[in-house]
């Protein structure tokens, strides 16, 4: 059973792989393969963990938890036609339940604590007796400060970007191209580091060319 | 009735929730209602497999352009299903866990879901290959500005970065490619991230308000539906 597992998932991985010859049909039943196998275990997943996990076994401790249940079932009315709308019921709650939350969680995490976490002291006691920080940290931290500041004033387009409006915006998008190139440089790595995964599995599980 | 009643819905649910943060009995209601999220999603996914299940009938009907792989998909969506939901060869009753060991479901996750999306992903360095190769010409300021961060980047991540700038002296350590990345993941990288950041939170402010208030009403779809 090991070896037919083992030899399975050789043939799928290098199955994924042929695309890069061309789309064939090794590549054409593996990616069926998956599709079929990824709806089943999100839906198996999803069954046991939320509605066998949080709801069928928790029903006497939480009652309410059958209104999620009701939602759920009026969200399946969009199978009949004539009364479809009524599905719009479920998804408006969870339109305005979504809405609620993201309005405070947002404000909380994505505004007001990256602005705290952005002005810095230079002369502070958290950075030693001295009262100063060294010469990197400052930079640093004014880096960070401008770099801020003026990738903000770029994503400002109710004024026209004229001026020294235009120049701070300027270097706002040059700010904002670091970013882009460094995420761009981590993407690719993580995926060379995937992809060398998967050939040191072909390699050394599967034929054990590498020990 | 059919977007009166929907946007009332909104209204109310969106502002209990925002009052509820400064009400300190109503302040687990947030976490509640998650919860029905996820029941929620439940039924929602039967809408999905569903959806799933009609377009690969039709197509297998219809004996559309590869038909035959949708066999294999609605074959491979059920067999799923049957190992995960009888929990085949669990080694216990029913309430076992369903990723025990020797189970069905975990061994089809291991040795053929794993595989198949983590090769899937790895595919993907290809690609990226190639669009680097269009990023990578340094057309104008801009361009030249996210080659060098990137090529820092990805030499820093690797042997050939220390190799390349390791007779630099230790008191020019910030010059050696390792650090000269580590220092712009945490300072310019951090500045670019944060003002996306702060720019995606006030859109999300600002969204939300329009959805609550009613001003937002593309979710619930055409007039007549």
């Amino acid at each position: 059973m090991e070896h037919f597992a083992l030899w399975l998932a050789a043939f799928l991985t290098l199955g994924i792989i042929s695309f890069l010859y061309k789309d064939n049909a090794w590549y054409k039943l593996t990616e069926a393969i998956f599709v079929g196998l990824s709806a089943g275990y999100w839906f198996v997943t999803l069954f046991w963990d939320n509605f066998y996990g949080k709801f069928w076994i928790g029903k006497g401790e939480h009652a309410y938890l059958y209104v999620g249940a009701f939602l759920g079932l009026l969200m399946l009315l969009r199978l009949i036609p004539k009364i479809g709308w009524i599905s719009r019921w479920p998804l408006s709650f969870i339109v305005g339940a979504t809405s609620g939350l993201w309005l405070i969680n947002y404000f909380s995490s994505n505004i007001m604590k990256q602005v705290q976490a952005t002005i810095f002291p230079l002369f502070s006691s958290q950075y030693g007796a001295g009262f100063d920080a060294g010469a990197a940290t400052v930079i640093g931290n004014l880096v960070i400060f401008l770099g801020t500041f003026t990738g903000l004033v770029y994503f400002f387009f109710s004024k026209e970007h004229k001026g020294a409006f235009g120049y701070t915006a300027k270097v706002g998008i040059w700010v904002i191209m670091i970013t882009f190139g460094a995420s761009f440089g981590y993407t690719v790595m993580s995926r060379m580091s995937l992809f060398i995964g998967r050939i040191d599995f072909l390699l050394s599980d599967w034929l054990g060319m590498i020990l | 009735m059919k977007r009166g009643v929907p946007l009332i819905i909104t209204f109310v649910v969106g502002t209990v929730l925002i009052f509820s943060v400064f009400i300190p009995p109503m302040e687990n209601l947030g976490e509640n209602f998650t919860l029905f999220f996820d029941i929620i999603a439940v039924f929602a996914f039967f809408l999905g497999g569903g959806n799933l299940l009609r377009v690969h009938l039709t197509k297998l009907t219809r004996r559309k352009r590869d038909w035959e792989y949708s066999i294999v998909t609605i074959v491979g969506f059920f067999f799923m299903l049957a190992c995960g939901l009888f929990k085949i060869g669990n080694p216990g009753d029913i309430s076992a866990s369903l990723t025990a060991e020797g189970s069905w479901f975990q061994t089809i996750y291991d040795n053929v879901f794993v595989p198949l999306g983590s090769t899937m992903y790895a595919l993907l360095a290809f690609f990226v290959a190639s669009a680097s190769y269009r990023a990578f010409r340094a057309k104008n300021r801009e361009a030249t500005i996210l080659l060098i961060a990137a090529f820092i980047i990805l030499l820093g991540r690797t042997p050939l970065g220390t190799f390349v700038t390791g007779w630099i002296p230790d008191s020019f350590s910030v010059l050696q490619i390792p650090n000269l990345a580590i220092w712009i993941m945490n300072s310019p990288n951090l500045a670019g991230q944060r003002a996306i950041m702060i720019g995606i939170g006030l859109g999300v402010v600002s969204m939300s308000l329009r959805l609550i208030l009613g001003i937002e009403r593309t979710y619930l779809g055409g007039e007549d539906k």
